[in-house]
């Protein structure tokens, strides 16, 4: 690998001490008067909490806002599928929570691979998104007094997760919707759904618009603008099966990459640990269950390898409460990251349970004597149903059977303090950044960064950058445009050509093997290295041998993923060149030359503590990696304990 | 599992459609009827032949994105089950199964079994929000609302925006996506002082977009995948009422 070394990014966070970062610096930007917001054209991609939300406020505060989304309505970007809640540090349950403890089990729970200035922003900031969201009718569960109820969720000692029965996202993003969709009433934003972003359009290094494949009449569109927000979400849909929805896509951020936008820490993913197990061929996503079930769930395998008693048959003493076992203090609660791995390494131990012994035991048996049938029904009934509907089993009677799998990925696009990319005027927002979650992302933190980024943040900064570049009148005659969309087109045309024998999804689904079975839940150099000589190689075949049917003048599904597929064919080996360049453990990315004597992830932070941020160098060429070092003034860094 | 499937097929908006016969084979009870869809499109894909374009996103059960008739029916026969999350166990090997779009003069049909559901969207942006701008929210607890209310509606906010209430009604009404909203919105205190010019501007935008009337067939609420009430839309037309009492 030549990855060098070269510039140290600059994160342009402001002065002063932690507490007073965001206030001085909301008090030192500078604002583009009310009348001037409306000369202002914003881009915003993506309608999920993050891209509603800043769409929503932008339009609000007056500026000209055009939102674009690949489905038929803004209300179904994935957001929607967030079940467990949202955290904030209110401390409505006076069990001693705050700004800060939020900020620092945000910090720790991440391994410590996050930039302090913005994890204390999100702590203090998710307070007014529960006023918000109450505000806008989000319906969230209540005590009888009337007031909002709460609950603990894995990872956390305080009861700080705020709730819509396991709908939480759905009912967060139809509120984010709905201010949405206000703004369109009013005519300050204009929706443009069923478009897909191909390319970003840079002039003097300056982001001013994108290109967009109509995705009904196959037409590519050129729009023009004075600042674009990607709020794309993230790239798990790189492995194949994941818990995402089957058109989530990284090509939007993808193709800002390769326009100069730089990649921080590609290699840090989610693997989820209570998901439904795989259970056969033709499979399109795996399903996941929220982690509050670990909440009254214990998770075992039996004693004896490949035991294939039914579990009830498993006499007490003959099971392994392995993660009561191994972590006494948190037990079944501990951090995602480390459950994936136990139930991992217990599979791969011969534990493993089920058809495929690619699973482990999740038994509410216990809880069902305790507590009664009726109080888990009211708990959990709606996650119960739907794993019976999707097994044919009653998890009732039956232990469920999970096993972790891709969720979310913490890399994403490099931001600044202002959330600003390496390209003057492009945005990344939510999952599509990097910024917040560090090497693990904790539960109930999602929603909270996306929209804390798209009601708050955004707003804020996007004007101090606006306030000092007027509107110029650019409009989508300039060659840059018709630059731009002639290497879209290019691409379009040569997929539809190649007419070869496999098909997009067949490639895709080879990709995914190589992902998860190399660059998933533990990682080793030689591994990496055979995950990269594959994807080169796969890659080089699907531009030989792919066939897409059908013709790019109207609704085309297969065109639509083709695209994305080859995008994520060269994503892919840079997440697998980043897990090979950062040679220690952490969060999410366990690389397997580096554990404790124990098997926990072992930091280095002499020679890690910071972001790696890949530049593109155009094609054949290798990437390179910068860094931007990362300071604990306030969370010093200390191996995580969960025992 | 073996299967004969009608599938409509249409090459756009204005062209003639008809159903055309496949069969797909090896398919296992425990995919979903859109896995067993894929199979085919692989199947199609292979024969150089042009897939079904069908619309599908979470697959879980939540996006609302996904919406076929099946057999006759929104979203299959399967109870409080959307499209995606019907499982192939629940027909029998060898069965004919008939697939359509989801049908409705509001809905155009924009290829195969894919239509244009915009018009939910301008029904909501007519009127179905609180209009309270970023930053300017009282403390959350500043506005307690008791618990039988806030799960009244919840109900009515579990709405996926699917559209199988149209489709399943004999009028094509889309009197229990608005009159969801609008309830959820009208139970809520913090919906009370917009709560006569939305049900006003909301009803006015259903008519507009051509739904039809409700006439209290009830078949939006036996298709409906999330359980909706019609009670909501007798809410609605309380609403409505009291709205033009109170002369707004």
């Amino acid at each position: 690998m030549s990855a060098i070394t070269q510039t140290v990014l600059d994160a342009k966070i402001p002065p002063g001490p932690l507490a007073e970062k965001w206030d001085n610096h909301k008090a030192s930007v500078k604002l583009v008067s009310p009348a001037n917001k409306r000369k202002y054209t914003i881009i915003v991609v993506g309608t999920g909490l993050a891209g509603a939300s800043a769409a929503a406020t932008l339009g609000e505060l007056g500026y000209n806002v055009l939102n674009f989304c690949i489905q038929d309505t803004p209300r179904r970007a994935h957001s929607v599928a967030a079940q467990g809640g949202i955290n904030a540090a209110k401390n409505y349950q006076n069990d001693g929570d705050s700004v800060y403890r939020l900020f620092y089990d945000t910090i720790k729970g991440g391994d410590y691979r996050a930039r302090e200035a913005n994890v204390y922003r999100l702590a203090q900031l998710s307070n007014n998104i529960i006023d918000q969201a109450v505000a806008q009718g989000v319906p969230f569960a209540r005590e009888y007094g009337g007031v909002l109820a709460n609950r603990s969720f894995g990872g956390a000692q305080v009861s700080r997760t705020f709730y819509a029965r396991g709908q939480t996202g759905q009912q967060l993003l139809l509120g984010a919707y709905s201010a949405l969709m206000r703004q369109v009433d009013a005519g300050r934003v204009k929706l443009f759904p069923r478009r897909e972003m191909l390319d970003v359009v840079i002039i003097d290094g300056r982001a001013r618009g994108i290109i967009c494949r109509n995705l009904v009449t196959g037409e590519l569109e050129a729009y023009a603008g004075d600042a674009v927000c990607l709020a794309t979400g993230g790239y798990s849909t790189v492995f194949f099966l994941s818990t995402n929805a089957v058109n989530s896509n990284a090509t939007a951020i993808w193709r800002a990459y390769k326009k100069g936008a730089m990649f921080g820490n590609p290699c840090f993913t989610q693997i989820h640990p209570t998901c439904l197990p795989e259970a056969g061929a033709g499979q399109s996503k795996l399903t996941l269950m929220s982690e509050s079930l670990r909440n009254d769930g214990r998770v075992w395998v039996p004693k004896k390898k490949g035991d294939t008693r039914p579990p009830e048959q498993i006499p007490e003493d003959e099971r392994d409460y392995y993660l009561e076992r191994r972590y006494p203090a948190f037990g079944n609660l501990v951090p995602r990251d480390i459950a994936s791995r136990a139930a991992k390494a217990v599979c791969d131990e011969g534990y493993g349970v089920g058809a495929t012994g690619r699973a482990v035991y999740l038994d509410f048996s216990e809880a069902i004597q305790r507590l009664g049938v009726d109080v888990i029904r009211e708990r959990y009934g709606n996650l119960f149903a739907m794993y019976h509907e999707i097994t044919g089993e009653d998890p009732y009677k039956v232990p469920m059977r999970i096993y972790p799998a891709p969720h979310y990925t913490m890399g994403g696009l490099w931001v600044d303090y202002n959330l600003m990319t390496t390209i003057p005027g492009l945005y990344a927002l939510g999952e599509a950044n990097f910024s917040d979650h560090g090497a693990n992302r904790l539960g109930a933190s999602a929603l909270m960064q996306g929209l804390a980024d798209g009601y708050f943040v955004i707003p804020v900064t996007i004007g101090d950058f606006l306030a000092t570049h007027r509107p110029d009148g650019l409009k989508t005659d300039h060659p840059a445009f018709k630059e731009a969309m002639r290497g879209v087109e290019d691409q379009v045309k040569r997929l539809l050509s190649i007419n070869g024998k496999k098909t997009v999804r067949e490639y895709w689904w080879e990709l995914g093997r190589i992902m998860w079975d190399y660059v998933g839940m533990s990682r080793n150099e030689q591994g990496l290295k055979k995950a990269i000589s594959d994807i080169r190689a796969l890659r080089e075949q699907y531009w030989k041998d792919v066939k897409v049917p059908g013709s790019a003048a109207d609704l085309n599904k297969s065109l639509e993923l083709a695209g994305r597929v080859a995008d994520f064919l060269e994503l892919g080996e840079l997440m697998a060149m980043d897990a090979l360049d950062r040679a220690e453990s952490c969060g999410g990315h366990f690389r397997e030359e580096y554990q404790t004597p124990d098997g926990e992830a072992l930091r280095r932070d002499d020679e890690f503590c910071h972001v790696s941020v890949w530049e593109y160098k155009g094609e054949g060429n290798e990437p390179v990696r910068h860094k931007e070092p990362l300071v604990f003034e306030y969370a010093k860094p200390s191996q995580r304990s969960y025992k | 599992m073996k299967y004969h499937l009608r599938i409509w097929r249409q090459a756009g908006p204005d062209k003639p459609g008809r159903f055309e016969d496949y069969t797909v084979d090896n398919i296992a009870p425990d995919m979903s009827f859109l896995e067993m869809l894929d199979v085919l499109n692989e199947q199609l894909t292979k024969e150089g032949k042009e897939p079904v374009a069908f619309d599908s996103d979470c697959r879980e059960g939540i996006c609302g994105m996904c919406g076929l008739v099946i057999d006759g029916m929104a979203h299959g026969p399967r109870r409080l089950t959307t499209t995606c999350e019907l499982r192939m166990r629940h027909f029998p090997d060898g069965a004919t199964i008939t697939v359509e779009p989801f049908r409705a003069d509001a809905f155009p049909i924009i290829k195969d079994l894919c239509v244009d559901r915009s018009a939910l969207d301008r029904i909501i942006q007519a009127g179905g929000y609180i209009s309270v701008n970023t930053g300017s929210a009282p403390d959350a607890n500043a506005i307690p609302v008791p618990k039988p209310i806030a799960e009244e509606a919840m109900d009515a906010a579990a709405c996926i925006g699917c559209g199988a209430c149209v489709a399943a009604c004999p009028n094509a009404s889309a009197a229990l996506f608005t009159g969801a909203k609008i309830s959820q919105l009208a139970l809520l205190p913090q919906g009370h002082p917009e709560r006569e010019r939305r049900v006003n501007r909301m009803v006015a935008q259903m008519d507009l977009e051509g739904f039809g009337s409700c006439s209290n067939h009830g078949e939006c609420e036996a298709a409906c995948p999330k359980g909706i009430s019609i009670m909501n839309i007798a809410r609605m037309r309380r609403e409505f009422i009291r709205a033009g009492v109170r002369g707004a």
